[in-house]
């Protein structure tokens, strides 16, 4: 209060300049002057910190949020591999079908034989490669993409040959050394993002005899370079094969690739060749080792651990078998000798457990124990006779990116076994050892373990309680794993960090990523760690900006919190109907306004992604004169697109809700990848879907839908279109954008 | 239905706004933030307390054995009494404007990047070099090389307002 009053006053007495030498002002008034400016400044800072940090917060939700739909998926495709033999009515079991890799009647050798017989068109102006690979070939390559070049499909093919041979025999767990070289370079996740890693390599220099890399993993999806990366990648993987080391991430996996963009981005850059380089794909990314270990003191995988993790194990896995971390191997009848229900409680206490529609197909070790023990009930469907012969069904990845979960995932109401199962036999119980899990059961928990945990600051291992591997570990639990090894280290991936790294657990667990902006311009920086023989990490970060123009914190702050407004506005719209039915209840007398206080509590009971809506609330929706909310005025900036079918709004809402994972469905169905399903096909899966979901669907209404979109009358849908139509429009940007 | 201003509600109402600016500091879910925060949050809530008084705040928000971190228990009642008080109020634009113009003693209507370093790095309570080197990028003109402080407070008043 003092300090605003006094300077006005010592203002009007201060005499006027009149002599041309610069006048210091009083010690007193410039002391003042200082810390007005000073305070105020800071306070700025504060409010753009804020900011910076509930930007990240919705990031973060909606990735968890999204993974979250992930589980949706996988327990929809458990649910049709349980449920439906067939949609069609013929033929053999679409689902497994869908989901099985293609069954090429070539060998191997065959198909090599054909891709060298591929003819490189004169018109192609891209890089050619030559076998073996030298640094012309390296070099090459990261001109031709550095100038936005792709390279032909059949060297692509070339590549994926040759790495696939390269990497058969290289064991699960590759150890290293530092006394060869200066420093080992780390680098964590690069998601598809080709700028970070040619800035890397432009900061780091290129790998080589004196210059070794180890990358840990999730090289490709969501961004837009994926092919990019992993074609240089294993280009110097096959140059340096001492100096270059890869390591397998969660999104090294075909089914992962399916949602996330890899899948996508092959198809259109070759639309020849794509589906075969998928294929060998699979291949390869099930062949990348899962550990490197360096002096034998350093633990580098790029998820973490579980307290099951043994690295003497680890070693002997066949770990080509793995192919997709998402599908368990099921376990056959004949493993077990009888049947019975258990009745002991659940071992994951402490855990909300909601009750889940669906418990056939829940791969968590609990509930799969369960249903084998559970048939007599009937109230499990017996899962081995309903799949074909690749006997596995889908499970969902990890939850959450988080310490803690924030809210209580939907697990499956399971009384869980414990160590000893009673056994109805005529009158009375006995008690039976539950079997050990099969041998490949094993081997695949400690894959996921490997490639999916995250740690946490709570001592202990809990178990993701959807499926049976991946966990969050504790300090404990590093501290014991260090120790069985004799290891001091443990660098990981999997998760993105604000500042690129983060330590925890004492120092012993480190997080590198370098995909830096991966939420939005400048989310994040990326890093990259340094190792040399003393063993002491150093920290390298960086940040990549698109604009030639620095972009001041104020910026980035202000463009990064744009996107992650724009992404939660369409979480609302997305539930639109949901939040409108809740808000009237609150406004009895349909004023179009209810308390922020009801406003806050409505948005996260529908949405449930844990955010500050009330530090939010001024940026998603108007205060009215009375200071109450305007609840629709959250709804203003969205418009959905031109719609090509005429659907009601209703349907319009869940469609755009469930377009993601409509996408992945309907591109598992088009299996040669032609952009076009049959109307039948997409009525049966989305009637499936629908009644998964539990979404009231008017059957009519999908008819004529299907039709409608099925414009020259042939019976096929292209579904891309029909996707297109789902997109929104925020309304804001487009104003912003015509005036600027 | 909409509630009518009452004292009851606007405590309810500060209570669950600094609820919400805690959260968001909350790393581990645990109702703790680290008091490194504590002046972040606060000046986030519309507080602009100079340095000296943020650290009679943090004096008061610590444990009696200084953990690095205050919990939620503590915070939310000192806060409260800060912000229903109006503690630290907000520095009008006409204010800032004047210290500006305070330093800019020849009414250039600018002030050099070297000069206002050397009164916000030396005078009052100092900027450290990071605080400088981020207030420049943003409030030197790339063009003229000066800090035209007229638009740069009309340009961050409107920013922190939004």
């Amino acid at each position: 209060m003092g300090c605003g009053t006094s300077i006005a006053v010592e203002n009007q007495t201060r005499p006027s300049e009149t002599d041309g030498s610069i006048k210091q002002p009083s010690p007193a008034l410039t002391i003042k002057a200082a810390i007005l400016i000073q305070r105020w400044y800071r306070r700025y800072v504060a409010r753009l910190e804020m900011r910076r940090r509930y930007t990240w917060n919705i990031f973060q939700s909606i990735e968890y949020a999204g993974e979250q739909d992930q589980l949706q998926l996988s327990s929809f495709f458990s649910f049709m591999l349980d449920n439906f033999t067939q949609i069609n009515g013929n033929g053999p079991d679409l689902i497994s079908h869908l989901l099985d890799s293609v069954v090429d009647p070539l060998t191997e050798e065959v198909r090599q034989l054909k891709q060298e017989q591929i003819v490189v068109p004169e018109s192609y102006s891209g890089p050619h490669l030559s076998f073996p690979l030298s640094v012309t070939d390296t070099n090459a390559l990261l001109c031709a993409f550095k100038e936005e070049q792709t390279l032909h499909g059949k060297y692509v093919l070339q590549l994926l040959y040759e790495t696939k041979k390269f990497l058969k025999q290289m064991p699960n767990v590759i150890y290293l050394s530092t006394s060869y070289a200066k420093e080992i370079t780390i680098c964590g996740d690069l998601h598809g993002s080709l700028d970070d890693l040619l800035l890397i390599f432009y900061k780091n220099g290129l790998p080589s005899a004196e210059n070794p890399y180890v990358f840990n993993g999730d090289f490709v999806d969501r961004g837009k370079k994926s092919t990019e990366i992993i074609i240089i990648l294993f280009a110097f993987l096959l140059l340096y094969p001492d100096h270059m080391h890869l390591n397998r991430g969660n999104h090294e996996d075909h089914i992962m690739n399916l949602r996330y963009g890899f899948t996508r981005e092959v198809m259109q850059k070759y639309k020849t060749h794509g589906r075969e380089i998928l294929q060998v794909f699979q291949d390869v990314f099930s062949l990348l080792p899962l550990a490197t270990v360096i002096d034998n003191k350093v633990l580098i995988v790029h998820g973490g651990i579980s307290d099951k993790t043994d690295l003497d194990f680890l070693s002997t896995v066949e770990r080509h078998k793995v192919k997709s971390a998402l599908r368990v191997p099921k376990r056959s009848i004949d493993d077990l000798s009888v049947r019975a229900c258990s009745r002991s409680s659940s071992r994951h206490s402490g855990r909300s457990r909601l009750d889940s529609p669906h418990t056939s197909g829940r791969t968590s070790r609990a509930s799969r124990r369960r249903k084998k023990h559970c048939t007599k009930q009937g109230s499990c469907s017996s899962s081995s006779s309903s799949s074909s012969s690749s006997s596995s069904s889908m499970c969902s990845p990890r939850v959450s990116s988080r310490n803690t979960p924030r809210r209580p995932p939907p697990s499956p109401s399971l009384p869980s076994p414990t160590d000893v199962l009673q056994v109805p036999f005529l009158d009375s119980f006995v008690s039976l050892e539950p079997p050990e899990p099969p041998r490949e059961e094993l081997e695949w928990q400690q894959v996921v373990d490997i490639l999916w945990s995250d740690p946490k600051n709570h001592n202990g291992c809990s178990l993701n309680a959807f499926r049976g591997g991946g966990c969050y570990f504790g300090p404990d639990v590093t501290q014991t794993l260090l120790q069985k090894h004799g290891l001091c280290l443990l660098i990981r991936s999997h998760e993105c960090k604000q500042e690129g790294y983060e330590l925890c657990h004492n120092g012993q667990v480190i997080t590198i990523f370098s995909a830096s902006n991966y939420y939005e311009e400048g989310s994040n920086r990326g890093a990259y760690i340094k190792l040399g023989p003393e063993l002491v990490p150093r920290f390298f970060q960086y940040q990549v900006s698109r604009s030639t123009r620095k972009l001041t914190l104020h910026q980035k702050v202000r463009v990064a919190e744009g996107s992650a407004l724009r992404a939660l506005k369409e979480k609302l719209y997305a539930h639109r109907s949901e939040l409108m039915a809740a808000f009237q209840q609150y406004d009895i007398d349909n004023t179009g306004r209810i308390s922020t206080s009801e406003w806050a509590q409505v948005v996260e009971s529908v949405l449930r992604l844990d955010l500050p809506w009330r530090t939010l609330r001024p940026r998603l929706a108007r205060l009215g004169a009375d200071g109450n909310v305007e609840y629709k005025s959250c709804f203003e900036d969205i418009s959905l697109g031109e719609l090509i079918p005429p659907v009601t709004p209703n349907l319009a809402e869940t469609l755009y809700r469930y377009r993601t994972d409509l996408e992945i469905i309907f591109n598992i169905i088009d299996k040669d990848h032609s952009g076009q399903i049959s109307i039948e096909e997409f009525r049966q899966t989305w009637k499936l879907f629908s009644s998964h979901l539990g979404v009231a669907v008017n059957d009519q209404a999908i008819d004529d839908m299907a039709r409608s979109i099925d414009f020259n009358k042939d019976g096929s849908i292209d579904f891309n279109e029909f996707l297109e139509a789902f997109r929104v429009v925020h309304k804001l940007d487009v104003k912003e954008q015509q005036q600027g | 239905m909409a509630d009518k201003y009452n004292a009851e509600t606007i405590i309810t109402e500060t209570q669950k706004r600094i609820s919400n600016a805690f959260d968001v500091f909350d790393h581990e879910s645990n109702k703790t933030v680290d008091v490194r925060e504590i002046g972040t949050i606060i000046r986030s809530l519309g507080c602009f307390p100079s340095e000296a008084e943020l650290h009679d705040v943090i004096a008061e928000l610590e444990e009696e054995e200084p953990t690095g971190f205050v919990r939620y228990e503590k915070f939310l009642p000192t806060v409260t009494k800060i912000l229903l008080e109006r503690k630290f109020r907000p520095i009008p634009e006409d204010l800032l404007l004047q210290a500006f113009e305070v330093l800019d003693q020849q009414k250039r209507g600018h002030l050099e990047p070297e000069e206002l370093t050397k009164y916000l790095t030396q005078e009052g309570e100092p900027f450290t070099q990071e605080e400088m080197d981020e207030m420049l990028s943003a409030a030197v003109d790339p063009d003229k090389n000066v800090i035209l402080y007229k638009d740069f407070v009309s340009m961050m008043t409107f920013d922190d307002s939004r």
